[in-house]
């Protein structure tokens, strides 16, 4: 259930593009079409997916802080992670290069639809930013994993929903400067209010104010237990 | 001064202005510019982030092999950030923790990673110097214009003083992201429209 929660959470709550501005330089730059939308943003849910859960175990097994002990116990007290960035964008590159080459050599459909998008992807900040937030909330690996997939989702949400809009748009009459990146903002805006909406939703369960009652009320009735 | 190296400099600040012009850094554009003083502090470190990162690819323009200069900049951009985050860790803790992860973000930033491609590999050491200074400050001149309308109209106030009447209720709307991207996008109106910038 706090999988799901969290999953909920980072698609629409709290969705990486709308809520923390990750991702947009690709973002404004290729949500011109539906096609290339949505190509991108599958690219970016399997990067994800795959980076931020091996940045987790970079983090867990080498550089947070005593992660070095099981070498010998005088290690327990060596603090790595300064090394975060630079560790975790060499993994993301390195990443999308296995990736690519994975892809090529077992599904040449797949890696011919995502073409061009996959190395650009390694200086998508929403990649990066996905792994840092990972070490920022301290999730566990389970909860890297969901949370790399669901914000990919998240993203991929976002542009489709722009590139549609931008479609329309083409046939609007706007003023010179507002045309193209100004008016995307504002529609950006927009949609990021139509987003806070869902934060009206919690999954969350309320902090034992129905399951205490409920408890206290079966012991009364078999005290014995 | 030549009149070159002038243009070079000032270029940035209106007329091929990073984020409005050029369109790259958006992010960090957005996510730090709640208050005055977070964006002062991410344009001082984007600042010399991409002025010494152009001054160091510069350098080894030419030495670096063409088919591995993507990872050797970001190997030097990465080393660069985490000099900055360790500074700003040290020495300014409250605000590094409000910056949250947007600090290591700044290797992704366009900005730097544009620059050092599309100049410094070109040009020499006090061009590059001056081209990446340039951008940081044109960075910083909307980072800063951002920060101070969502800052006036959402807290009533300006670098932490009040100039409004502590009645005032404060707009929640410019705190938060929508807000945020709200401004931006009018703020790119305006500066296209003084510099007659048209996108097709």
């Amino acid at each position: 259930m706090d999988l799901v929660s969290l999953a909920v959470e980072s698609i629409f709550i709290q969705n990486i593009l709308l809520a923390y501005f990750l991702g947009m330089c690709s973002f404004l730059a290729c949500s011109k079409k539906v096609d290339t939308a949505i190509g991108l943003g599958f690219a970016v849910i399997f990067v994800l997916t795959i980076t931020v859960p091996t940045n987790w175990a970079i983090h867990h097994f080498l550089l947070r802080k005593g992660a070095l002990a099981w070498i010998s116990p005088s290690f327990s007290s060596l603090d790595l992670s300064f090394l975060n960035f630079i560790c975790f964008i060499a993994t993301i590159a390195s990443m999308v290069q296995l990736v690519e080459m994975v892809l090529d050599k077992f599904f040449p459909k797949l890696y011919h639809a995502l073409g061009i998008f996959l190395p650009l992807i390694t200086v998508n900040c929403a990649i990066l930013g996905g792994s840092l937030f990972m070490v920022e909330r301290k999730y566990t690996a389970i909860e890297s994993v969901v949370y790399g997939f669901s914000s990919g989702v998240g993203w991929l949400l976002a542009i489709a929903a722009m590139a549609a809009i931008r479609k329309k748009l083409r046939y609007s009459h706007l003023p010179d400067g507002l045309k193209g990146l100004g008016i995307t903002m504002i529609m950006t805006g927009l949609m990021a209010m139509g987003f806070m909406c869902f934060a009206g939703i919690d999954m969350k369960k309320k902090p034992e104010q129905s399951s205490v009652p409920v408890k206290e009320m079966a012991e009364k009735q078999h005290p014995g237990n | 001064m030549t009149s070159a190296s002038k243009k070079m400099l000032m270029d940035p600040f209106s007329d091929n202005n990073p984020i409005t012009v050029q369109v790259l850094g958006i992010c960090s554009a957005l996510a730090v510019t709640v208050k005055l003083d977070t964006a002062v502090v991410m344009t001082l470190a984007l600042t010399s982030v991409v002025t010494l990162s152009n001054v160091v690819i510069s350098l080894l323009r030419n030495i670096i092999p063409p088919g591995i200069r993507m990872i050797v900049e970001m190997a030097v951009i990465a080393s660069l950030v985490i000099i900055a985050d360790q500074l700003l860790k040290a020495f300014l803790f409250d605000i590094s923790k409000q910056l949250s992860v947007f600090v290591g973000l700044i290797i992704t930033n366009c900005i730097v990673m544009g620059r050092a491609e599309a100049f410094a590999l070109q040009n020499p050491p006090g061009a590059s110097f001056l081209d990446g200074f340039g951008n940081g400050i044109g960075y910083g001149i909307i980072l800063i214009a951002v920060a101070a309308i969502r800052e006036f109209l959402g807290f009533g106030t300006l670098y932490g003083r009040q100039i409004l009447p502590e009645s005032y209720m404060g707009n929640g709307l410019a705190l938060l992201a929508p807000g945020a991207f709200i401004i931006l996008g009018l703020l790119i109106w305006l500066q296209r429209t003084i510099s007659k910038y048209v996108e097709e």
